[in-house]
C-alpha cells in the first residue's frame, strides 16, 4: 500500500517535472544560430536585433566562444553561421565564407599621454619589452604599462600577425580578457598602452597613428593603415533558407550602413567566395 | 528487524548524500581524464616547473602561476590574519553584547558579497590608489592581496571565534584567579589553548583565497611571468583557467584542466592539514 502510494507520488512528481520542462521549451526555436568571435559578437547582435524587427517572430541567436570555436561550430553544424575575426587558415579554406566588414585594430593610450604617433618598430619594441619608458618613444618620462589580450583571442592573434611577426609579446605584460577591459584600463592609467577593435575606440582613450597614418576608415579601406582584419561569416556550405536571408540582410546596404554606424568599415556587396 | 517502511527514509537520505559525493567524484574524474594526458605529453617536471606559458607555441609551464598563487595568498594571509584574529578576540572577550550583535552579522554579510563585486570595487578604488601612491600599473600582487585579505576575513573570524568560545570557562576563571590581568589571560592562556582551532581557521581562510577567481582576475593583471615585486602583475592558477577558457581548445583546453588538477591537489592538501589541526585538539 505505502509502496504503491509512494510510486504514485513519484509518478505525479515526474509528470509535473516533465510538463514544466516542456513548458520551458515552448519559446520559439532559433531559426539562425551564430557563434564565434567575441569581437564580431556585439555587431552581430546589433544586426540580429535590427533584422528581427523586420521579421516578427523570427529568432536569430548570437553566441560568443571565440573565432576558433565559431569556425569549429560552423564545421560541425552546431551553429548555422560561424563568426571569425581572422582570415581562415589553409586547413579551413574548404568552408564557405563571406567578409561582412573590415575592422581596424587601434593602438590606444591614455588621453593625457603626449605621444600621438608610433612607428611599427617602436610599437613592436614596446610589446617585446625592449622599450620600457615613454621617454624612449618621445613621451614624458614614465614606465610603459603594456596591456595585451589573452592567448586564443582573435584580437591578439591579429595583433601578433600584423605587428609582432615572429617576435613574442613580453610575458610581463598585463593580460585582460576583453576589448572593454583593455579600454577601461587605458582610460584609467596614464602610462598604459593597449590595442583594441577600432569600432570600440571612444573619447576615454586616444588612438595613436602608426608611422604617421591615423586609424581612420578611409585608410583601412585603401589599405594604407596596416592594422586591419576581416570579420567573416563562415558556414559549412553556402547557407540556405533563413540563414541565407540573414546573410543577405547583413550584406545589404542597410546592414552595411548599420555596421558603419557602429564603427566598422563596410565591404562591397557580393564578396562571397 | 526494522520494518521496510522505517528503512525508506534512511535509504532516501543515503541517496542524497551519495549524490553530493558522486558530484565530487565526477568532477575529479573529469579533471583527471582531461588533464592527465596533457601532463603526460608535456612531462610532470616541465609542466610544474616550466617558466613559460605560451599555448600558441605548445609551451605549458605553470611555475609562474604557482608562484603567483603562493605570493598573493601569502600576502592575503599577512594582511588578513592579524585583523581577523584581533576581531575574533574582540568579539569573544571585549565586545559588549550590543556591539557584537551588530558586528557579528556584519561580518557574516561580508561573506555574502559576490566576488565580482569585490573585484569591481578593487578595480575602481584599490588599483588606482596603488598606482598613485606606490607607482606601477596598479594591477598587482598587492591589489590582489588586499582584496583577498578582506574576502577571507569572515571565514577566519567565525572559525576562530567558535574555537575561542569552545574553551571551558574554567581556563579563563583559573587564569584570573591566579592573579592574571584580562589581557594576560587572553595572551598566555586562551589563545594558546585555542591554537589548533585558530590554525584550522587560518588554513581554511587560505584555502578560500587560493580558490578565489573572479575578484583576482579583475585586479591582478594576469601577466604570465614571475613577479619581481609586490607591485608587479601576476597570474594565479585559478585566473589562468578563468581568463583563457573562453577560447581554449585541444591541448590548450587540456592544459587548463591540468591546471585544475594542480589546484585540486593543493586544496585537498590544505583541507587535510586543517583536519589534522582540528583533530590534534581532541587527543
Amino acid at each position: 500500500m505505502t509502496v504503491r502510494r509512494l510510486a504514485a507520488a513519484g509518478l505525479a512528481a515526474a509528470l509535473a517535472l516533465s510538463s514544466g520542462l516542456l513548458a520551458s521549451c515552448a519559446r520559439p526555436e532559433a531559426a539562425v544560430i551564430l557563434a564565434g568571435s567575441t569581437s564580431v559578437q556585439p555587431f552581430a547582435e546589433a544586426l540580429a536585433q535590427e533584422y528581427m524587427k523586420t521579421r516578427a517572430g523570427l529568432l536569430v541567436e548570437v553566441q560568443g566562444g571565440g573565432s576558433a570555436a565559431g569556425i569549429l561550430a560552423a564545421q560541425s553544424g552546431t551553429a548555422g553561421i560561424g563568426m571569425s575575426s581572422r582570415a581562415l587558415k589553409e586547413a579551413e579554406k574548404g568552408l564557405w565564407s563571406v567578409e561582412i566588414a573590415k575592422d581596424g585594430l587601434a593602438v590606444v593610450v591614455n588621453p593625457a599621454n603626449p605621444v600621438t604617433d608610433l612607428s611599427l618598430d617602436q610599437l613592436r619594441t614596446i610589446y617585446t619589452g625592449v622599450v620600457t619608458d615613454w621617454s624612449q618613444v618621445g613621451g614624458a618620462k614614465g614606465q610603459i604599462h603594456v596591456i595585451t589580450r589573452e592567448e586564443g583571442s582573435g584580437t591578439r592573434s591579429a595583433f601578433m600577425d600584423l605587428v609582432m611577426g615572429k617576435h613574442e609579446i613580453d610575458p610581463r605584460s598585463i593580460v585582460q580578457d576583453s576589448n572593454g577591459a583593455v579600454r577601461q584600463l587605458v582610460a584609467d592609467d596614464p602610462g598604459a598602452i593597449g590595442y583594441l577593435s577600432m569600432g570600440l575606440v571612444d573619447a576615454r582613450v586616444k588612438a595613436v597613428s602608426l608611422g604617421g597614418i591615423a586609424a581612420t576608415r578611409e585608410d583601412v579601406v585603401n589599405g594604407t593603415y596596416g592594422l586591419s582584419r576581416p570579420f567573416l561569416f563562415v558556414a559549412n556550405g553556402e547557407p540556405t533558407g533563413e540563414a541565407k536571408a540573414f546573410v543577405d540582410f547583413v550584406l545589404s546596404a542597410e546592414g552595411q550602413r548599420l555596421l558603419e554606424a557602429q564603427g566598422l568599415v563596410a565591404v562591397q556587396q557580393g564578396g562571397a567566395s | 528487524m526494522t520494518p521496510f517502511k522505517e528503512r525508506i527514509p534512511g535509504f532516501v537520505f543515503l541517496l542524497f548524500a551519495l549524490s553530493a559525493l558522486s558530484a565530487l567524484a565526477l568532477i575529479a574524474a573529469f579533471l583527471f581524464v582531461e588533464g592527465v594526458p596533457l601532463i603526460a605529453k608535456v612531462g610532470v617536471g616541465p609542466f610544474l616547473f616550466g617558466m613559460k606559458w605560451a599555448p600558441s607555441q605548445g609551451l605549458y609551464g605553470i611555475f609562474p602561476m604557482i608562484v603567483g598563487t603562493v605570493a598573493v595568498t601569502l600576502g592575503a594571509a599577512v594582511l588578513g590574519v592579524p585583523v581577523a584574529l584581533a576581531c575574533a578576540v574582540f568579539l569573544t572577550e571585549f565586545a559588549p553584547r550590543a556591539v557584537s550583535a551588530v558586528v557579528r552579522p556584519a561580518i557574516q554579510l561580508l561573506a555574502g558579497i559576490p566576488s565580482v563585486v569585490y573585484g569591481f570595487w578593487g578595480l575602481i578604488f584599490i588599483v588606482p590608489a596603488i598606482r598613485t601612491w606606490f607607482g606601477g600599473p596598479g594591477l598587482s600582487l598587492l591589489a590582489g592581496s588586499v582584496i583577498l585579505a578582506i574576502m577571507i576575513l569572515p571565514t577566519i573570524i567565525s572559525i576562530a571565534e567558535v574555537s575561542l568560545n569552545a574553551l571551558p570557562r574554567l581556563y579563563k576563571e583559573g587564569a584570573l584567579a591566579l592573579g592574571m590581568t584580562h589581557w594576560q589571560a587572553i595572551r598566555t592562556v586562551l589563545i594558546p589553548s585555542a591554537k589548533s582551532g585558530i590554525l584550522a581557521a587560518v588554513i581554511l581562510g587560505i584555502g578560500r583565497a587560493i580558490g578565489e577567481t573572479m575578484a583576482v582576475i579583475m585586479v591582478l593583471g594576469n601577466a604570465v611571468a614571475l613577479p619581481r615585486s609586490i607591485l608587479d602583475p601576476a597570474r594565479t592558477l585559478t585566473t589562468n583557467i578563468g581568463i583563457e577558457m573562453g577560447y581554449a581548445s585541444g591541448d590548450h583546453q587540456q592544459a587548463l584542466f591540468a591546471t585544475g588538477i594542480v589546484l585540486l591537489l593543493i586544496i585537498m592538501a590544505l583541507n587535510s592539514l586543517a583536519q589534522v589541526a582540528v583533530n590534534r585538539r581532541r587527543t
